[in-house]
């Protein structure tokens, strides 16, 4: 099941009509287009630019600094996996190399069969309980090969 | 007869089954004609007992953990509903020697209320502090909070006081109270459990905040990488709208604060205080040259008070107690408690509240029990990604600002990150560095490059290229990033590497017989 829209630049529109009453809206109307359609469109920035009174470098120059916007459609899932030291410290590298091994893909890659893209994130304050990541925003502490497996086998139902 | 049974919504205990425990309980209750209602509340804090269920009785609380889907049946067998006894009973939590021995003041509800009712919160003493702020005035509050003693939280250690009062005398037609509630270090996670488990406490300290200060709107920037945390504030900020502490004429008192959380989007960087604010106004997170400060000249250019969550949350409780009561805890310049955060290799990590004073070694001895692996300890990284690596010699230092200092540490934000034996403390040094790389908001170059610089070079010293020059090019490196940098990301890069490589030395010359000919 797909969990996201396929892009429309109608329903953008009214996405971010519902957020210009924001100070500083930029960040909450990404958060939104993301969440609705699984990344923002290059067609969101002149709307974005339109709406909020800013240049488009301005808003390209934006999305592009953070981690979290994507510039293309990802997998059906998210995997986010803990990178920082006391992850490390649990031996989340060896893990990290089994997992994308077992995946057969890289970070910020997706799945063969678009189930799944994985990034790499630095701590999610699951710290005392690591190796730790989320599944679509599910925590997941004490993380092994097996244990994401059943976890994304758990949000495809 | 109606049974209370309280299962943690923390995200560690979700993502180590809480959630199921919990409909399990319900389900296998129903099926025996229990009559329960579960409470969904934070966590202590003992993390290795994750998820720690807890029953009312007439005598207290009982806890069992940790418990999972399969002992629910058991538990229920053996009477959980009115503290029976198990193997997994644990007694009245408060009696746990690890949280027995805390001096816990800012985390006294976190795992004990429903997060997001506001009766709850006031059964359990909250808004005390606000009422007492209420019969203050401004320069009261903010006597109160400079007399205490409190440190900025959040890691650079700047008395709170100050700050308060600048904003309090600066004059504008708007001010704000911001939030930092960013917490990217790793091996924190004291300001996700407050979020998630008392978030009224760090409502009631902004607003506290905007009383002493003259703002009456306040932002809480949250790291995007806490989306538990930030449904739990969303709930309880309309529902402190709905009960009257929050938005307009706050307990009937004709003053007026009102509050949002906004999400970060991935970025270490946005952290630093300067960088946070253009993230809030909707820009790149990069860092601004201070002065002006953001105290005078903040988000939208308006006075701004930006705090971290430990630092908003220690204030209910100063202003209920005293300032006096508050200083009384703590030693030298560092007065009053943190919150230690006890993670990476360690049989119980959690949440330790104390004051300060207490050394590294009690915390990871007397609280963690040593490491989960079993091994020696032999590196402890702590304040974050930022801070030194200690070796043994080294763990008798006191948590305390300048105690630390002096040994070339950070309190940072009070995350303790223990790595046993097998910890090869090259890589740590070269991913200090890659993490910059990443990380770096890119304004200024000893950063931006040195930072890029410091993989590549370090990647010779692994590989056994000229160790001996190439290990002089990072301590070069290293201190034209201390002294170059326009902010602490590019300026204490070099604690962590430089410890390392002071402490550790041997891991940096393994392969240095390998021919120079391999260049
Ligand atoms: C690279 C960098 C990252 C930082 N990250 C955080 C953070 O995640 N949370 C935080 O409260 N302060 C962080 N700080 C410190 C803030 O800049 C600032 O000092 C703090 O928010 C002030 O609040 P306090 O006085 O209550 O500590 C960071 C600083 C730097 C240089
Ligand atoms: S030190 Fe790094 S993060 Fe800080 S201002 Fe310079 S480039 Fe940006
Ligand atoms: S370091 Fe991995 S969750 Fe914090």
């Amino acid at each position: 099941m797909a969990r996201h829209e396929p892009w429309s630049a109608e329903r953008a529109t009214g996405i971010i009509a519902g957020h210009t009453h924001l100070e500083g809206a930029t960040l909450p109307i990404l958060h939104a287009l993301q969440e609705t359609f699984g990344y923002v469109d290059s067609g969101a920035v002149p709307l974005i630019a339109d709406a909020l009174n800013l240049s488009r470098a301005e808003v390209h120059g934006c999305i592009t600094f953070y981690h979290d916007f994507r510039a293309h459609p990802a997998g059906r899932h998210e995997v986010k996996l803990c990178r920082a030291e006391a992850c490390q410290a649990m031996g989340s590298d060896e893990l990290h190399r089994e997992i994308l091994g077992r995946l057969g893909c890289g970070w910020h890659e997706t799945t063969a069969d678009g189930g799944a893209t994985v990034e790499p994130v630095y701590c999610l304050g699951l710290c005392a309980n690591g190796p730790a990541a989320l599944v679509d925003g599910e925590p997941v502490a004490h993380l092994t090969a097996d244990a994401l497996e059943a976890a994304l086998a758990e949000v495809r139902q | 007869m109606s049974v209370t049974l309280y299962v943690p919504r923390d995200a560690v205990a979700l993502g180590l089954g809480a959630n199921k425990v919990a409909r399990a309980l319900f389900a296998s209750a129903e099926r025996r004609g229990l009559d329960v209602t579960i409470v969904r509340t934070g966590s202590r804090g003992l993390f290795w007992l994750e998820p720690m269920v807890e029953v009312g009785t007439p005598e207290g609380r009982v806890a069992y953990g940790p418990v999972t889907v399969k002992d629910v049946d058991a538990l229920l067998d053996a009477g959980l509903a009115t503290g029976g006894d198990h193997p997994l009973r644990l007694g009245d939590p408060e009696k746990i020697p690890y949280l027995a021995r805390q001096q816990r003041l800012t985390f006294h509800r976190c795992g004990v209320v429903d997060p997001v009712s506001v009766d709850d919160y006031r059964t359990h003493g909250g808004y005390r502090g606000l009422e007492a702020a209420l019969r203050l005035d401004a320069e009261g509050i903010v006597a109160a909070v400079r007399d205490s003693g409190l440190r900025g939280r959040g890691g650079a250690g700047f008395p709170a006081g100050i700050k308060w009062n600048t904003v309090m005398l600066a004059k504008a037609d708007q001010k704000y109270v911001v939030c930092n509630a960013d917490e990217g270090d790793s091996g924190t996670f004291a300001d996700r459990m407050m979020m998630e488990g008392d978030p009224f406490n760090l409502i009631e300290g902004m607003t506290i905040a905007g009383m002493a200060t003259g703002a009456t709107r306040g932002y809480i920037y949250l790291r995007s990488e806490y989306p538990q945390a930030f449904a739990t504030l969303k709930e309880a900020i309309a529902n402190g709208v709905t009960a009257g502490v929050l938005g307009d004429n706050i307990l009937g008192s004709g003053k007026s604060f009102h509050l949002e959380v906004r999400l970060g989007a991935g970025a270490y960087i946005c952290g630093e205080e300067t960088s946070l604010l253009e993230s809030l106004e909707g820009k790149r997170g990069i860092v601004r040259a201070k002065p002006p400060i953001p105290a005078l000249k903040g988000f939208l250019g308006k006075p701004t008070l930006v705090n971290n969550v430990m630092t908003f949350t220690a204030v209910p409780w100063i202003l209920e107690n005293g300032a006096r009561a508050y200083a009384d805890y703590g030693m030298g310049r560092s007065l009053g408690t943190l919150p230690i955060q006890l993670a990476g290799n360690v049989k119980h990590g959690g949440l330790i509240e104390m004051a300060f004073g207490i050394t590294l070694r009690q915390v990871i001895e007397d609280f963690g029990g040593g490491t989960r692996s079993g091994r020696p300890v032999r590196a402890v990284q702590v304040g974050g990604p930022l801070g030194a690596y200690f070796p043994d010699h080294l763990l008798d230092t006191p948590l305390d600002y300048e105690a630390m200092a002096a040994k070339k540490g950070l309190v940072g934000h009070g995350g303790i990150v223990v790595f046993d034996d097998t910890v090869d403390m090259a890589a740590q040094a070269r991913f200090a560095f890659e993490f910059c790389a990443t990380e770096s908001c890119g304004k200024c170059t000893p950063c931006r490059i040195g930072a890029t610089r410091g993989v590549e070079t370090m990647d010779k010293v692994i590989a056994g290229i000229r160790p001996e020059a190439n290990l002089k090019l990072v301590e070069d490196l290293c201190e034209v990033m201390t002294d170059g940098s326009l902010c602490a990301m590019g300026g204490l890069t070099p604690m962590p590497v430089m410890s390392a490589l002071t402490h550790f030395p041997e891991d940096f010359r393994r392969a240095s017989d390998l021919p120079a000919a391999a260049e």
